[in-house]
């Protein structure tokens, strides 16, 4: 049995959302649940049709396999399988997975009494992935705006959006997502290294509690935000670079379609300058 | 607003605040008397202060404020020292390095002569704070990762600054100093180089950096969803594992088949955050030296398929070509 030492006597009944105890079992290490078995449905299902969809198409190089969205032509209606139908029910398939996968979490925090943030900051990360791949296209008016599956594909699509709005890095949105993103890296290598310096304090030394870590980060910038707050922070942090994402994207199409560099005309057109 | 978060950890506590452990006495010490802030207390501890600067702390914060200084005095003056232009167009204004024409030679003042000097001094005030960090971390008797962690970050700064343009053998390589100015310079890198997506060190860096964000929302929603258990005594819980530990490797171990410990996942932190600008680096320092064109690059190696060519030969004018 793959059970770590202390694993059997949290192996209990009950939190379930749906099946009762019908799905209540554990397979090796991974817990099953109901959710576990549509997890596996869908995600079996999408992979399978990656692969059919690379099958028929001209290439197996991982690199330019490319499962694309329909034509712009086709709007929001449905589409030949080899003519983008293929994506769109991997697209249905990986939401249905998503969306177990999420409530499988929940299922599996109730059975060990936690709370539900992981399900929920996994959450707004399956809202990124719909906003791009289903909330902007029907506000664009068809599939063809989704981003397609593919290693290089979807990379090119993003370089490519960018270019649509000449300067992608001049979205305010965009700006904030970034800065969330270099900003939540950063302060998990302060909060990595910050415990990994209390256990591991170096040869001869005892090791050290929050008290020390607490005085090292007020003799380094004058403020430490806690070991219950530094959790609060990084999550806050991660959570806002996701769902700033999803929001540049957003707005990007359906809110603005000049360039982005323009977008900062209003600054300079401000009543407040004097004229010349 | 509930007082008890959690079991161990009190939030907006008052009292006497903490002086910082002891430590042995140089000719510095601890400054600012601690206050208590109830804003900062919705998140994390009240308590501000006290802060230790000592001789390189300051060391590093004049060089740094010099940069500051050089950046901004310049800018000023490229708008002809005109205040409310300084400030409408601040986001647009910049300091630019020399001209390519310049090699790596020390050009006039006002040819990139400052840039050159706002670098010397910026980096300065970066490899001064990298020693603060490590003394102050040896003398709490912690270890030096937090120090190693930043080194990563001015190893990255380097390579865009200072490295790749020595290897290039010219400052105009460098980016400029500016908000909008260097993301103009970034996108006109990307694009020069035949766009770095097909760059494999940007690939990781980009891993890293999404990686990085993904753990911490990973290990951060973890520590609060076993908080009541005390799990955010994360010292605590790896020397004396408790139940709040168990539990949270139990959680990934039956959603994912796999789980960290409560150290190791500090270990990953670590390693995911600091791989993000040590790849990077990397992916710079080859990008105009080893690689000049990205995307050809990444048709030779069957990242990128053939695409025919249907705008037949285009001549360059630059070359004489008709």
């Amino acid at each position: 049995m793959a059970m770590l030492s202390f694993e059997k006597k949290y192996r209990v009944p009950g939190g379930t959302l749906l099946g009762g105890e019908l799905f209540d079992f554990w397979v090796g290490p991974f817990y099953v649940g109901f959710f576990g078995v549509t997890t596996i449905f869908f995600s079996v299902l999408g992979t399978l049709l990656i692969i059919y969809g690379a099958a028929i198409g001209p290439t197996w190089n991982i690199w330019q396999i490319d499962i694309a969205p329909p034509d712009i032509s086709y709007g929001l209606g449905l589409a030949p399988l080899a003519k983008g139908g293929l994506w769109q029910i991997i697209t249905i398939c990986a939401i249905g997975s998503f969306a177990s996968w999420a409530l499988r979490e929940v299922e599996i925090s109730r059975k060990l009494g936690m709370g539900l943030h992981v399900p929920f900051a996994y959450s707004v990360a399956v809202f990124a992935y719909v906003t791009l791949e289903v909330f902007r296209p029907v506000l664009m008016g068809a599939w063809g705006n989704a981003f397609p599956y593919g290693i290089m594909a979807h990379l090119d699509w993003v370089s490519n959006t960018g270019y649509n709005y000449l300067n992608f890095e001049y979205n305010p949105a965009h700006m904030i997502a970034v800065t969330l993103f270099f900003t939540t890296t950063f302060a998990l290598s302060l909060h990595g290294s910050l415990v990994l310096s209390a256990i591991n304090p170096g040869e001869g030394e005892e090791v050290k509690t929050a008290d020390h870590e607490d005085t090292f980060f007020r003799d380094f910038i004058g403020y430490s935000v806690g070991t219950l707050g530094i959790h609060r922070l990084g999550l806050f942090l991660a959570l806002g670079a996701g769902f700033f994402s999803a929001m540049c994207i957003l707005i990007s199409g359906p809110f603005w379609t000049a360039g982005w560099p323009s977008w900062w005309n209003w600054w300079l057109n401000m009543p407040i300058w004097p004229t010349h | 607003m509930p007082e008890y978060q959690n079991i161990f950890t009190r939030v907006q506590i008052r009292g006497p605040a903490h002086a910082g452990v002891p430590v042995a006495q140089g000719p510095f010490t601890r400054e600012f008397t601690p206050f208590f802030s109830h804003f900062l207390g919705e998140l994390g501890n009240a308590q501000v202060g006290p802060i230790y600067l000592g001789s390189l702390g300051v060391a590093s914060l004049l060089f740094g404020f010099v940069a500051i200084e050089i950046i901004g005095l310049n800018m000023w003056a490229s708008v002809g020292w005109n205040p409310v232009l300084f400030l409408r167009d601040l986001p647009w204004l910049a300091l630019e390095p020399p001209s390519p024409a310049y090699g790596l030679q020390i050009p006039p003042l006002n040819q990139g002569g400052w840039w050159l000097m706002a670098g010397f001094f910026l980096t300065s005030s970066m490899i001064l704070w990298f020693l603060r960090i490590y003394r102050r971390s040896r003398q709490l008797g912690l270890g030096t990762h937090t120090a190693w962690a930043f080194a990563s970050a001015v190893w990255l700064y380097l390579c865009l600054g200072f490295f790749r343009p020595i290897l290039m053998g010219a400052w105009g390589e460098a980016p400029p100093f500016g908000i909008f100015p260097h993301l103009d310079w970034t996108v006109a890198f990307s694009l020069r180089c035949g766009n770095l997506y097909y760059n494999p060190f940007h690939m990781l860096s980009i891993v890293f950096l999404y990686g990085s964000v993904l753990l911490f929302a990973m290990h951060a929603a973890t520590i609060l969803a076993v908080s009541r258990f005390g799990g955010d005594k994360e010292v605590e819980q790896t020397i004396d594992r408790g139940t709040a530990s168990e539990r949270a490797a139990l959680f990934w171990r039956w959603t994912m088949g796999f789980n960290a410990t409560m150290e190791s996942i500090h270990r990953w932190a670590w390693w995911f955050a600091v791989l993000t600008p040590l790849t990077g680096g990397i992916g710079i320092l080859l990008t105009g030296t080893v690689v000049d064109d990205w995307f050809l690059w990444g048709v030779k190696h069957g990242l990128a398929p053939h695409y025919a060519a249907i705008y037949g030969t285009v001549a360059d004018p630059a070359q004489g070509g008709k």
